[in-house]
């Protein structure tokens, strides 16, 4: 490898875990904010920084991030020390190395100089993310069982048997879309997805995918452990679950890797069945030819966005400057930047508009790549913003329920949903029978199951004396 | 006791898919925020230090000692609150007083907060309603126990929450 490409291998690695580390404290931001809007409160809103700042609630997060590094680390004298200490660390491991094979981004070429905008381009491509993601179960085995406790123990046992029972489920969705577009190479399924259906339709993955989409989605809900499947972290009966034993930045550590598990696990779905980092009806190719109009334009959508915050802000100024509040001066100090943000956005627009025809090279691909990034970036925000919602709606499974769902449920949909796209992605002929023949025979297995089997949809009643 | 395996009516068909409930459930979630995102300001949370909220009648806050027209304490040192406290927390001495019609009025007029109940039973007592619950304040906070003692002087000056004392 050359030199160039040793660098660009480095920035691409920074860029991508700038991406991920950033959205986790973000992620804990709307999440906490989400959550007290969902329930009538205001939610945090105390923390300021130099007495000033309070960001909405952001700087709570901050302090949060001081508050567990500078903690006593307390192991309890009981626990199994190597792997008490491994586990964290290989939670937070995980949906890091995940990341990796995530494009942010159509390729970069400019002139000779060509580079993937993923960590990893490894021919075995999403291989890599089932290989990867079936280590998470390890960080919450080794939790459970090296805390020496019962809760940590029980919650650990739960919450490895739920990963292996719907990382089945996942696969197996993820071998759907694998059918459908006909690569495992991430990029090449987000360029593939750039397709139109119909001359109107962005081929994206839950057009063509929908049941896996949904199984995916399900199942992504499981392996990271959120709410409505959060047994592993059962407050009433557990504790805190498998981290019940850990404190200071030990339990940050599985904390972060909570958040980063989700912004993993979104990125993934995004890519597989959102269009990735596609900007619906704008290939690449257009983005780089229409650098010149689409700078400028860019840049007043900016514009505008500044415009409006500080317009909001200075609601919020006007809101405290009547009742004489300390609170006035931050939205005072934000606006004023904002405004000074709106000019320099509208002077780079006008710049970038008069010298339109002669940008020079790098700028029409650099555009491209800003542009595609940022639509990934939103995506990704809904995304989060999702996982948040269905977490602040929906009560938390019982256990068999959750068994129920993923082995009776989740396991022959989405076997059939991969025999029944066998059959149609491949060429007509007795395979494709055979895999309808055996869809056939899993409704039908699946039907009379269902109607012999005892449900063990329990309501417990005590028949008393 | 035993579990009885119960049929439970729902499960079946749409139903048993759970995703038209979620996504009602996710309706009414989605509803609640945008509606306070919209309009923050109408959350019901009080945002406490700077907004403080008035006590209700009857609210038995910190102790004040009510002051004749020329500020001095309106208590005449009768000891019946001293008397009625169940935490005997309120510690008089009393004085003789240069006005022969008042006779007595407290030298040294102490409510330990520490000890106190909060029972309003000394506000009752008081023949000359000369010590009320009023001032509607329910935040103590200090650095040693001794300071947990309010003393005549800081009882005067402690105000009611009403401008008008009701
Ligand atoms: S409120 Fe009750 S306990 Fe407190 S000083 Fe009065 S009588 Fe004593
Ligand atoms: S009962 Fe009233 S007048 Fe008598 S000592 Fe107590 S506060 Fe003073």
């Amino acid at each position: 490898m050359s030199a160039i490409g040793y660098v660009a291998v480095i920035a691409r690695a920074v860029l991508a875990l700038i991406v991920l580390l950033s959205f986790v404290p973000f992620t804990v931001w709307l999440e906490r904010k989400g959550a007290a809007f969902m329930q009538d409160r205001p939610g945090p809103n105390r923390a300021a920084l130099f007495g000033t700042f309070r960001l909405a609630g952001m700087a709570h997060v901050l302090a949060d991030v001081v508050k567990l590094l500078t903690k006593e680390d307390i192991i309890p004298t009981e626990v199994y020390g190597t792997y008490y200490r491994l586990a964290p660390m290989i939670a937070a491991m995980v949906p890091l190395m995940t990341f990796a094979i995530i494009p942010l981004a159509d390729d970069l070429a400019i002139g000779h100089f060509s580079t993937p905008l993923s960590v990893l381009r490894i021919p075995g491509g999403l291989l890599w993310f089932f290989a990867i993601t079936s280590l998470a179960v390890y960080g919450v085995v080794f939790a459970g069982w090296a805390s020496a406790s019962k809760y940590s123990l029980l919650g650990g046992l739960r919450s490895s048997a739920q990963l292996i029972s719907y990382e089945i489920s996942m696969a197996l969705a993820v071998i759907g879309t694998i059918l459908v577009f006909g690569t495992v190479q991430p990029n090449d399924i987000v360029r593939d997805q750039g397709h139109l259906l119909f001359g109107w339709l962005p081929q994206w993955g839950f057009v063509v995918q929908p049941v896996a989409c949904i199984l995916f989605l399900v199942a992504a809900f499981a392996e990271i452990n959120r709410v409505p499947f959060d047994l592993a972290e059962g407050e009433a009966e557990l504790v805190a679950g498998y981290h019940t034993e850990y404190s200071g930045m030990r339990f940050g550590l599985f904390f972060m890797a909570e958040y980063m598990a989700l912004v993993t696990s979104g990125a993934v779905a995004i890519t597989l069945f959102f269009g990735g980092w596609q900007i619906p009806w704008v290939p690449t190719a257009a983005l780089v030819a229409g650098a010149g109009i689409g700078l400028p334009a860019m840049l007043l959508v900016g514009a505008l966005g500044l415009a409006g915050a500080g317009h909001w802000l200075w609601g919020w100024y006007r809101f405290y400057r009547e009742r004489d509040d300390w609170r006035a001066k931050e939205p005072r100090i934000l606006a004023t930047g904002a405004v000074a943000g709106v000019i320099v956005c509208l002077g780079l627009a006008g710049l970038t508009f008069v010298d339109r025809a002669s940008l020079p090279l790098w700028v029409p691909p650099v555009f491209a790549l800003v542009a595609q990034l940022s639509a990934f970036v939103i995506k990704l925000l809904i995304f989060c913003w999702i996982f948040v919602w269905v977490r602040w709606t929906l009560p938390r499974f019982r256990y068999d329920q959750l068994m129920n769902l993923g082995w009776k449920g989740l396991l022959p949909v989405a076997l059939l949903n991969l025999l029944v796209t066998a059959a149609i992605a491949m060429p007509m002929g007795v395979l494709s029978w055979v895999a309808l023949g055996v869809a056939a025979a899993i409704i039908v297995v699946w039907y009379l199951a269902s109607r012999h089997a005892p449900q063990a949809r329990l309501r417990s009643s005590q028949s008393g004396s | 006791m035993s579990l009885k395996v119960e049929r439970v009516q729902g499960d079946r068909g749409v139903e048993s898919f759970y995703l038209w409930n979620v996504v009602q459930g996710l309706a009414v979630t989605v509803r609640h925020a945008v509606t306070n995102l919209r309009a923050p300001r109408a959350v019901q949370t009080t945002n406490y230090p700077e907004e403080k909220k008035v006590m209700p009648p009857g609210y038995r806050g910190k102790h004040r000692l009510v002051p004749r027209p020329d500020g001095s304490p309106k208590c005449t040192a009768c000891m019946m609150c001293a008397t009625v406290c169940p935490a005997r927390c309120i510690n008089i001495e009393a004085g003789e007083h240069p006005d022969p019609t008042i006779e007595k009025f407290p030298v040294q007029f102490d409510i330990d907060l520490l000890k106190c109940v909060f029972c309003g039973y000394c506000v009752e007592a008081c023949p000359v309603d000369a010590i009320r619950m009023d001032s509607g304040v329910y935040t103590f906070a200090e650095f040693n126990r001794s300071d947990f003692v309010a003393h005549k002087e800081q009882l005067l000056a402690t105000l009611s929450q009403w401008a008008e004392p009701r």
